[in-house]
């Protein structure tokens, strides 16, 4: 889901990184009230583990590839604003090394897999986790529904900033400047392989990592739970 | 041992067993991310490289593009693969860094 350089013409990416520096804003201030000193090292593994669990490429046999961002667990344990944080790091990082992600995109990537996903994913949660037990099998449902929600919601937002490039740039003889697929052939893309594969790792790695903290420290799940207001 | 120490250990293990996110594909012949072709593989697609994607896809060459070394490309899985776990180790250590800066200086001007 990482948008290259090229894919997006100046439009897109403008508008972009335009709505996600209110938002990095307000994830600042709000982090800034909220995280506490003893905090500051999660922050830092919900960065890295969202950096390393993307370089695990699912194959399609045959087809493309994807992978988790393992943003929407980054979101269950410290709060949707500090995972924007964190995952925004992480992509930056991405982008500017590794050129995984264009850097006229960042924003658009920001946008959705920093911002979209985790938030998708932290409601979702809250919503399906309602008054559930801390050692309850639905908190862990939960976390494997957030995830696939999340990462599909995202995925699908991708598919129509890409699909709407075609729409608005192309050349006098109808050639696309920038994504060469509309709509109808990037939204589908993109839903489907998250909806089918990539959906399905996202709600693994989550609700595995939630069950696992369940018996190992459940305190780990009330963290983020009580800061997000 | 505390959990803090258990899930540094565990992102350890995940900059191990990256190399899988490169053999796997490679193995089921999987090809990139939908959307995430070069400029070579858009020209195969579609039959050209739209004008704007082919100025804009060169704007910033980064220093280890796809987690692998410059150079490299020719080389077999098992080169590819220490340069993957090198990449995360790299990847990890800024992107902790990065963070812990960021957290921190966060914290200090909420006090």
């Amino acid at each position: 889901m990482h948008i290259p350089d090229g894919y997006l013409g100046p439009a897109t990416s403008g508008v972009l990184y335009a709505v996600m520096l209110p938002i990095w804003a307000v994830a600042s201030r709000i982090v800034r009230k909220t995280l506490k000193a003893r905090q500051v090292p999660m922050l830092a593994i919900g960065a890295a583990f969202s950096f390393v669990i993307m370089m695990f490429n699912v194959p399609i046999p045959g087809g493309t590839t994807g992978h988790a961002v393992g943003g929407v667990l980054v979101a269950i344990l410290l709060g949707p604003w500090a995972a924007c944080i964190a995952i925004t790091v992480a992509l930056v990082v991405q982008a500017l090394l590794f050129g995984d992600g264009g850097i006229t995109a960042i924003g658009a990537n920001c946008f959705n897999m920093a911002f979209v996903l985790p938030f998708v994913g932290y409601y979702v949660y809250k919503a399906v986790s309602y008054n559930a037990p801390a050692d309850s099998s639905r908190k862990v449902l939960a976390a494997g529904v957030a995830g696939y929600i999340g990462i599909s919601v995202a995925a699908v937002l991708a598919g129509v900033e890409f699909g709407v490039q075609p729409l608005l740039h192309h050349t006098a003889s109808g050639q696309a400047l920038y994504c060469p697929y509309g709509l109808n052939v990037a939204v589908p893309a993109m839903a489907g392989e998250h909806l089918l594969i990539f959906g399905w790792v996202e709600a693994i790695v989550t609700a595995l990592v939630v069950k696992y903290l369940q018996k190992q420290d459940p305190s780990f799940l009330q963290a983020g739970a009580s800061k997000a207001k | 041992m505390k959990t803090a120490t258990k899930l540094w250990i565990g992102l350890g293990v995940l900059i191990l067993l990256s190399p899988l996110g490169l053999i796997l594909p490679e193995h089921f012949k999987a090809g990139a991310a939908w959307g995430e072709w070069g400029t070579d593989e858009m020209q195969k697609l579609v039959g050209y490289v739209p004008k704007g994607l082919e100025k804009l896809s060169s704007l910033w060459s980064a220093p280890i593009p796809n987690y692998a070394f410059k150079g490299w490309e020719e080389k077999g899985l098992p080169h590819l693969s220490f340069a993957y776990i090198m990449s995360a180790v790299v990847g990890i250590a800024v992107v902790v860094i990065l963070a812990l800066i960021i957290g921190k200086a966060l914290i200090k001007k909420g006090d």
